[in-house]
């Protein structure tokens, strides 16, 4: 059936099952590569996107739930300003390696940064554990979010 | 003769007046050349835009930023000017393309810098006979050449056309740089694309897209090489979004390479393709292979052992009457899993036949056996195989193997539309090319000195008579060879039906672990520290055979070795605190010298934390990017890390039981420690570090469990039961 959803402010439809999962609506139905599958049951973090600001698996997410909830991926981050902050932060340190988990990894980020804008290492640990770094890229992320989270103060 | 003074130029001008320099390496188009040739293009553009073309496939090794600023550093242009773009698959221009053995680096800097200079030169050429001066007396600045005496300057972009069409140096003769003037090569220059990577753009294999395609899923049987007897396809046909299905009759032989049985089926979606995979149902003929299971390759192991090996890889000296008349006798059996290499972007690839010829677009580390395999497979001329290589989300070697490849192309012709094809993430691990697991039967001796003088292995792998299967095989070369005086590695080996690979430095990421573990129970046992029992063997600086002919240089290992006791205050690691405790290990591989000590502190429920990493290493003259260089070595080390604490592909029946992340777990941000990277610059050609820094860790972890609790770890992944209380 038809269903319309809000993916980075912008209402797109599409005609597709109820039960098929956001991440295949975003990378088949709307061409949104951004989001990557790596595992397909929510073990891996790479398809991380968020549905009112929090951060969920989008291989996880049928997209008869979505409903009216304003969903936003990796395409939007560069118009998020703490978005923004954190893809400047991995350019900055350089982070990625293959590169294909990263998406994911600053969708998590972001989520983290705006419910807790300074975290401390649990707090990391806690957000960004579910996002596996096949290249173990971890201590730059980890570098990373800090350093954003510091513009942030300072902005 | 080396290979640079091999190296000839050729020069011509490109389309809208660029300058476009070409450097060859005789043998380029000779597709058994042992030496591996070389291509590089550099392109100016009028404006002064210089774009070099990266050869080889970007795995996340940093290759498609490193190689570029070898040359650019020669040229004398700044970083801001060059745009890179990947080399398309030609390895008759190119000469060997692939991504793997951190061979890069070794095979590509000397003859790469003697590209950069090589234009360079002609550049001064050009702009000496415009202004009627002598060469001599220009000099080059940031892609500027200057007549400092007539205050004159032309940009590279003015000058590029006139260069065109000037001689070509001798790549031997050329002048290059003094490293210590370097302006690009030793600056920590981030990845190209980074960029894109953050703002999600299309990038990888997985992310193509070729207009009318269809995205298709391939069931294969679980027992490797099992065959197709029957399927319900024209069942599956008819449900809702198929658009096909069918059998592909495979062709896979004794290599387990080339394309294997199938069921495929293709949607609009993939995911409704992937979701129809729980209805089909196919009959199976899973071959000779069924019974084949770990535990059953662990019991005939044992039996084995009892037994004198079916063959000696070497025998020095009298290793059995030295273990008979030793002061102490160490035995231990050690043991490591077979592994999946869990790229998270699974493997997929794009193919479209159309009369008669097939382009692909994939994320493969080895292109050119790949073009190779899908001419054979689908019987056409390789030159109506056109490869497109993608950015490759984590390759680790399993895309040295381009099974994937052969499966798109022939699915694509079968169907006879253009179609994506991509496995689950159960197809990724379960039809895998997986690292071999292995054992090891070990005796070592002592004298009342603690001085090691005998070792003996009975190693036993896999494979059928003398032919070992791949990556299962153990170099005459293992440390402590030529370092004991009487030493004994015999073999026996099982036969397998488990298709094995090359995993992120292969045999040595097993190895290490066995030896650099077995060498530390030797230490402890005759009362020795573990570094100054390793230092004791190394001995006096020598080189000894190994290293694919360069040597194994036992000084520049002692040097990283002392190094990392120093930034790692091992003298003092008495006062840590109980269950906290530091391990070393050393190992050399892919020329490169590695010393490391991991620090761990171990629950009593058994629970390992990793508290500290140091890594010191030798890998020559130059690093040649630091930025890349730190993350290339941490994530080595990481990687190492969570293969030894979660991961292991279990064999039942033929097949592997193992399917997601929940079962094979790779390393999470929550374990990870910090990884304190240090190098020895030492003079000597600057070698690769994608996989040299990965076979210390594993071991000297193991070690530092023992020393904080008494527990010798001899079988991976580490089993915490048995470090409770």
């Amino acid at each position: 059936m038809a269903y319309t959803i809000k993916i980075n402010g912008v209402n797109r439809t599409v005609e597709v099952d109820g039960d098929m999962p956001l991440l295949w609506v975003l990378r088949d139905e709307l061409d949104m590569k951004g989001s990557k599958f790596g595992c397909g049951a929510g073990l891996c973090g790479a398809c991380t996107v968020h549905v009112d600001g929090v951060a969920v698996r989008g291989c996880q997410t049928p997209i008869s739930s979505v409903g009216n909830a304003a969903v936003s991926t990796i395409e939007g981050m560069a118009a998020d300003p703490v978005g923004r902050r954190l893809q400047e932060a991995w350019l900055a340190l350089d982070v990625p390696q293959c590169g294909y988990c990263q998406a994911g990894q600053i969708m998590s980020a972001t989520a983290l940064l705006r419910q807790t804008p300074h975290p401390n290492d649990a707090d990391i640990d806690a957000a960004m554990t579910g996002n596996v770094c096949r290249c173990c890229s971890y201590t730059r992320i980890r570098a990373a979010i800090k350093m954003a989270a510091g513009a942030g103060a300072k902005s | 003769m080396s290979a640079s003074r091999r190296t000839f130029l050729k020069v011509s001008a490109a389309a809208g007046g660029a300058f476009m320099l070409r450097a060859t390496l005789p043998g380029a188009a000779r597709a058994e050349a042992s030496a591996e040739p070389l291509t590089a293009f550099v392109r100016i553009a009028p404006d002064g835009v210089v774009t070099i073309l990266s050869k080889n496939p970007e795995v996340g090794q940093g290759i498609r930023t490193m190689l570029p600023m070898v040359i650019a550093e020669e040229l004398d242009v700044a970083w801001s000017q060059v745009r890179i773009e990947q080399a398309p698959l030609d390895e008759a221009k190119f000469g060997r393309q692939y991504a793997g053995g951190s061979q890069a680096t070794p095979m590509n800097y000397d003859p790469l810098r003697r590209v950069g200079a090589a234009g360079r030169q002609m550049l001064v050429t050009a702009a000496a006979a415009t202004w009627m001066v002598p060469a001599a007396e220009c000099r080059t600045e940031s892609g500027v050449v200057y007549h400092d005496k007539t205050g004159r300057k032309l940009g590279y972009g003015a000058l590029a056309s006139k260069a065109s069409k000037l001689p070509v140096p001798n790549l031997s003769g050329v002048t290059l740089k003094d490293p210590k003037t370097f302006k690009i090569i030793g600056q920590p220059i981030h990845g190209v694309e980074n960029p894109k990577i953050v703002t999600g753009q299309k990038l990888f294999g997985i992310d193509t897209v070729v207009p009318g395609m269809l995205h298709a899923v391939f069931q294969k049987c679980p027992v490797f090489g099992g065959k197709v007897v029957s399927a319900n396809v024209d069942a599956i046909k008819k449900l809702p979004g198929i658009h096909d299905a069918f059998i592909v009759r495979g062709q896979r032989g004794p290599d387990q390479q080339s394309l294997a049985d199938g069921v495929a089926i293709l949607a609009k979606s993939w995911w409704i393709a992937n979701r129809v995979r729980e209805k089909l149902d196919i009959v199976w003929d899973e071959g000779p292979t069924a019974a084949q299971s770990t535990k059953g390759f662990a019991e005939q192991a044992v039996a084995l052992s009892q037994a004198a090996p079916a063959s000696w890889l070497r025998r020095d000296g009298d290793a059995p009457g030295a273990l008979k008349d030793a002061a102490h006798v160490v035995e231990a059996a050690y043991s490591y899993p077979f592994l999946s290499h869990i790229d998270l972007e699974p493997q997929n690839c794009t193919a479209h036949f159309q009369n008669g010829k097939v382009e692909l677009w994939a994320p493969t580390q080895n292109p050119g056996p790949g073009q190779k395999l899908v001419a054979a497979t689908l019987g056409i001329p390789e030159s109506d195989v056109t490869v497109n290589m993608t950015r490759i989300g984590g390759g680790f070697g399993r895309r040295l193997r381009n099974d994937f490849m052969a499966e798109a192309a022939a699915i694509s012709k079968q169907a006879g539309v253009p179609v994506k094809l991509l496995w689950n993430r159960a197809d990724d691990m379960r039809h895998d090319f997986y690292r071999p697991a292995g054992f090891h039967f070990l005796k070592g001796g002592l004298d009342d000195k603690g001085s090691l003088v005998a070792l003996s292995d009975h190693f036993v792998t896999f494979g059928q008579g003398s032919k070992l299967a791949d990556a299962a095989l153990m170099e005459v070369t293992e440390f402590p060879a030529a370092l004991v005086p009487n030493l004994a590695f015999g073999q026996s080996v099982m036969e397998l039906g488990v298709p094995t690979g090359p995993l992120r430095a292969p045999r040595s990421n097993a190895l290490a672990f066995v030896f650099q573990s077995f060498i530390d129970e030797l230490a402890h046992q005759g009362g020795r520290d573990p570094v100054e029992f390793r230092l004791a063997i190394l001995g006096e600086p020598k080189v000894l055979p190994g290293g694919n002919g360069r040597g194994f240089d036992t000084g520049r290992m002692s040097g990283v070795l002392r190094k990392v006791a120093e930034v790692s205050d091992w003298a003092n690691r008495g006062s840590l605190p109980a269950r906290t405790a530091k391990g070393v290990a050393f190992y050399f591989s892919h020329l490169g010298y590695f010393a490391e000590v991991v620090q761990t502190t171990v629950s009593a429920k058994g629970e390992i934390k990793l508290d500290h990493v140091w890594v010191v290493g030798d890998v020559g003259s130059q690093i040649i990017n630091p930025s890349g260089a730190e993350n290339q070595v941490q994530g080595a080390a990481l990687d190492g890390l969570g293969a030894a604490l979660g991961q292991g592909i279990t064999i039942e029946r033929g097949r592997v039981i193992e399917a997601n992340f929940d079962t094979v777990r790779p390393l999470r941000t929550d374990q990870v420690p910090p990884v304190e990277v240090h190098f020895l610059t030492t003079d000597h050609p600057p070698t690769g570090l994608g996989e040299p820094a990965l076979p210390p860790v594993i071991p000297a972890l193991c070690n530092a469990i023992f020393a904080a609790t008494g527990k010798r770890i001899r079988g991976l992944p580490i089993d915490t039961d048995l470090l409770k209380v």
